[in-house]
Order: C-alpha cells, then structure tokens, then sequence
C-alpha cells in the first residue's frame, strides 16, 4: 500500500504538482453532477421537493414550469420530484450492488489467483456458468419469482458482477503471487492467510477499485432496464425505468415525460463512466511506474 | 488440434449440466408453490382450485423428489420435450421454434451494423491515434457506452418513427410476406442493438491497431511505399480480426440481453419478447426453456469462438 502510494506521489509530482490537476472538463463535470445528484437524493426528504406521490389533477401531463420545474407526468405527478425518488433507488442499488460484489470477486479472485490447480478450476467454472446466463436474463428471472425489492435487487445485481470482479482480482494476484516480497513473507514463515491478506490484498485491492465505477454504470443500467421492463421496484415507488416506461405510450404528445428521467440516467452513467476512465488512465501509470 | 477440441467438449459437460441444473433448480427454489401459481393464473377469483393444483402437481411430477424430476426433465429437454403453456396449450419447443428465427434475425442484422460501425471508426480513431479525429470517436463511444439499450431504442422509435416516420415503430412482418417491409420492421430494432454493441467493438479494435501499427512489420511496409490504406486494411486489420471474433462472441450474452429489452419496445415477436411475456404470465415452463436456450446458446458459441480462435492462433491450443 504504502509503496503505491508513494511512488505515485513521485509520479504526481513528475506531472504535476497537484494530484488533481492533471484532470480536465471531462473529470470536473461529471464529479459536479454527480455531487449535486447525490446531495440532493441524500436530503430528498428535507429539501423543498414535492411529494413524489402527490397527484395535481390540475396540471396533468404539464411542460416544464416555474411551479414544476421539469413538468408532470400522467397522472399530474411532478417529475423532478419523482426523478429524485427514482435516482435515490439507482443510486442506492448502483452503491451496495457492485461493493458487495467487488469483495465477493475479489475473494474469490484471489483464492483462484494464489492456490490456482482445483480451486482456481472449480472457481472459473463457477464464473463461466454465472456468464452463460444474460445478465439481464438472470436478474428478471430470480426478481419475478422473489420479488422485487432493493434488498433482492442488490443481491441479484451482485452476482452479475461477481465474474468479472474475479476475473480481474484472480489476474492481479497471479501478477503478484510470485513477486519477491511474498517469496520473502514466506521464507519468514507467513502463514498463506497472512500472505493473502497482508501482501497481495493491498496491493491488488486499488486496481480493482478502478473497476468499481464501471460497474456502478453497468449496474445502473440494468436497474434501469429492469424497471423499464416491469420487473424492478414496482409502482407506485419512482423508479427512472418505470418513469420512462409510463411515459413512453404518450411519446409523440408528451415526449418530457419519457425523456427527461432518460436524460438523468444518461448523464448519471456518462459521469460514472468518465470519472471512471480517468481514475484508471492514472492508476495504469501508477501500475507502469511500480 | 483434435485435442484441443476435445479438452474443450469435456469442459463444456460439467458446465451444460451446472446451467441446465440451475435452470431447473432456481425456479424450483423459489418461494411460492408453481402448481399454485399456474393453477391461479387465469382465473378472477383469488380461490385456488384444490383438485387443479393436484392435476397439475402430478402432471408436472412434483410429488416426486427433485433429483428425479431434474434428470427427467433433463431427457425430456434433450429430445425438445420442454412441457407445454397451461394458458394457450402450445408446447415450449413450438413456441421456440416460432419465434427464434426473429431473434436470429435480429442478432445477425445487429451485429452486421454494429461491425460495419465499428470497423471504419476503429481504424480511424487508431490511424489519428490521439487527434481531434480519434477525440471526436472516442467521445461518440463514450455517449454510446453510456445509453441503456432502452434509452437507444427509445430514441431511434422517436425520431425515426415518430418525427421523420420513415420506419414502423411497432409490428412484424415476415420475410416471405414482404421482404422490403420484414426489413423495414427489423431497420430501427437492429439499430437500436448495433448502437449499443459497436462502441465496444470499436474502442478494443482502436487499441489493438494502435498496438499492431507499432510493429516492425507495418514500418517495413510503410519503407516498401505501400499505401496507407493498403497497409491499415491488409496488414493491421487483419490480425486485429481474431480479437474482433472474440469479442463478438463475447458479447453475444449483452446482446441477448439488449434483444429482451429490443424486442419488447419494438413488439417483434422473438424470444426476448416471449421471454417477457412469459414472466408477467407466469408460464414457468416457458421461462424455464427460453433460459435454458439462451445460457446453451452462450455456451456454445463460446465454445465455438475459442475453438475459431484456437485454429487461428496454434499458441492458444497449449
């Protein structure tokens, strides 16, 4: 850990003096979108938003305004409020699914990555019999039969991010497992539970964090999918997929209501994925400069 | 060469039972009891016929223990017998063979557009490697990489079917019908997945030439004045192939699920959208058979690619 930090605090200096202002536009804004989504789906409840649920028998189906600032939908509810509510299950499930499983890839991928033989076997088969299923397949399945809730959601969610999380530990550990210093730990006697977890855990669990954005996008989307489809979180919760669902019989009138929630997908994962690239690009370098 | 086939068939039997297993297992796992809820399916009052969910239960061997049932079911699936829907009385194996060719369709025409995309866009991101050229294709990737299919797909119907109507948003229509038209029907669906499948074609082919145009090789042709277009299309997009089979292979399960969401949106009776259908009917059998075929289509055509890959690249057969 500290030899990564280090040197790449050699390499920040190198490029730059600060370790962030080697990042342009493309970093800054998608980190302020994301930043202001968040804080607003933390204080949802104590920020002047309407009820997501409150219905204006009113205003049904109205454009964008001063009273709701990006419209209602059909039956009069106003769609910022809703795209918030919306976000704050995205985001949640985009959070706990692809954490939960990062540490369960990671575990696996360094079980496979240092014991390799049988376990490494067994554990890449169990990886290639996970990828058979289409991940969306596989979520809408166990989702209908379970129901669907955040809790199923994330669980489901994990797994379809198990293989690739163990793909990418089970690489780096084999990178690591015959590197000096774990030749050392263990001429010293280290017990392999104390290699694994004091020597190649920290030094493969930053990579692997490069990842973890990639994933909350992918994640996102398919929760997004999901609902679209009628099998995630059902209504009358706000999900953006069931928003854009509703909205799309009336496209050709009331396009708003299909599109805005789309857009605040779009640009959710667009900011995931660019944050994303740009932490790898420098953690590549960092990797280069060990 | 044999042997590398046969190392990986043997690999593929405990995978074909694990995901046939899975696939009869989890639904069996579930909470709720599957007669009930075929039994219930269909019927207005939230009674459940007793005596029906008996018919059913034994019809569908569920008194018996679930070992015996999965090996039955098993020999069942191998000769297509997959049960038959409790609500329109057609088998699996018809209801498949009807709307497979749809998907077949869909999938071939997707990712036909997704390569002819691609291709010319990797290659010109990878020759004006970091200038605006590769700037402008690389932020397009981005864009792309960033839309749900279902946002895609939303977009494509209301533009081109909604705004321009130049195609049917909704509808099939089969090829011997009307050839022009089937097309037509598939245009914005096939689109729709091509958009979403050619971004990563692109961005891994961008990176593989970029790599290959670093080689002795090129600079030798570059010095015998070949041209650059000769040079890119013969000498650098050629072992950049390999890696392109690859990943459409890859791809193919994101594209089956890209097809579920597609094919729902543009109502194109494939399996994608008997899949959904299926769901929301609870006809477990369907479901039960529609997942066993896509998990054995993806296997398969791994296995395929990697045995391509593996009589393209003898150092892989190892």
């Amino acid at each position: 850990m500290t030899t990564i930090s280090a040197s790449a605090t050699a390499v920040g200096q190198e490029r730059s003096s600060s370790a962030l202002s080697g990042f342009g536009l493309a970093f800054w804004l998608p980190l302020s979108w994301l930043a202001i989504l968040l804080f607003t789906v933390i204080f949802a409840d104590i920020l002047p938003i309407s009820d997501p649920a409150e219905s204006d028998f009113t205003a049904l189906k109205a454009r964008p305004n001063f009273e709701f600032w990006l419209g209602t939908d059909v039956l009069g509810r106003d769609i910022f409020a809703r795209v918030i509510h919306g976000a704050r299950i995205s985001l949640t499930v985009g959070f706990f699914a692809p954490v939960c499983g990062m540490i369960i890839g990671l575990f696996f991928g360094m079980m496979a990555g240092y014991y390799r033989g049988k376990v490494e076997s067994v554990i890449v088969s169990i990886t290639d019999i996970i990828l058979a299923f289409p991940n969306i397949v596989l979520a809408m399945c166990i989702l209908f039969f379970a129901g669907a809730s955040i809790v199923n959601l994330i669980i489901v969610l994990s797994v379809t991010s198990i293989p690739a999380n163990t793909r990418i530990a089970r690489a780096s550990t084999l990178v690591f497992a015959g590197r000096e210093f774990v030749e050392a730990a263990r001429s010293q006697g280290a017990s392999n539970l104390r290699i694994l977890w004091h020597e190649i855990l920290p030094n493969i669990v930053l990579p692997q964090m490069a990842y973890i954005l990639s994933f909350m996008s992918i994640v996102i989307m398919i929760e997004g999918s999901l609902a679209f489809l009628g099998v995630g979180i059902p209504p009358p919760t706000p999900t953006l997929g069931g928003m854009i669902a509703q909205g799309f019989p009336d496209i050709n009138t009331d396009p708003h209501i299909t599109f805005l929630p789309a857009l605040f997908l779009f640009l959710t994962v667009l900011s995931l994925n660019l944050i994303g690239d740009q932490l790898r690009k420098k953690f590549t370098v960092r990797e280069s400069a060990l | 060469m044999l042997n590398y086939i046969r190392r990986k068939l043997i690999h593929l039997i405990p995978i074909t039972f694990a995901v046939t297993a899975l696939s009869f297992f989890f639904i069996d796992l579930l909470p709720g009891d599957v007669a009930d809820a075929i039994a219930g399916v269909g019927t207005d009052s939230t009674v459940i016929d007793e005596k029906a969910v008996q018919a059913i239960r034994k019809d569908l061997g569920l008194d018996q223990p679930v070992i015996v049932r999965y090996f039955s079911w098993l020999g069942n699936a191998i000769t297509g017998e997959l049960g038959k829907s409790y609500q329109t009385g057609q088998t699996v194996a018809d209801a498949i063979a009807l709307r497979l060719p749809v998907t077949l369709q869909l999938l071939v025409m997707a990712q036909f557009l997704a390569v002819l995309f691609a291709v010319p866009a990797g290659i010109l991101a990878a020759y004006r490697a970091g200038k605006v050229t590769d700037q402008i294709v690389t932020t397009f990737t981005f864009a792309f990489l960033a839309a749900p299919s279902f946002i895609i797909a939303i977009v494509l119907a209301f533009i081109f079917a909604v705004l321009l109507n130049w195609f049917p948003a909704t509808g099939y229509v089969p090829f011997f019908d009307d050839p022009l038209g089937n097309i037509r029907s598939f245009t914005l669906p096939a689109l729709a997945l091509a958009l979403i499948e050619w971004p990563i074609l692109s961005r891994v082919l961008r990176n593989d030439l970029i790599e290959t145009l670093q080689q002795d090789f090129i600079s030798l042709a570059k010095a015998k004045g070949l041209s650059n277009l000769y040079i890119l299309l013969r000498h650098a997009l050629r072992p950049s192939s390999f890696t392109l089979i690859t990943i459409v292979g890859i791809q193919l399960g994101n594209l089956i699920s890209g097809a579920v969401i597609v094919e729902s949106i543009f109502a194109l009776p494939g399996i994608g959208s008997l899949l959904v259908d299926s769901i929301h009917g609870r006809e477990i059998l369907m479901v039960q058979g529609v997942i066993v075929l896509m998990a054995m289509a993806y296997v398969t055509i791994n296995l395929a690619v990697d045995i391509i890959y593996g009589a393209l690249d003898p150092r892989i057969r190892q």
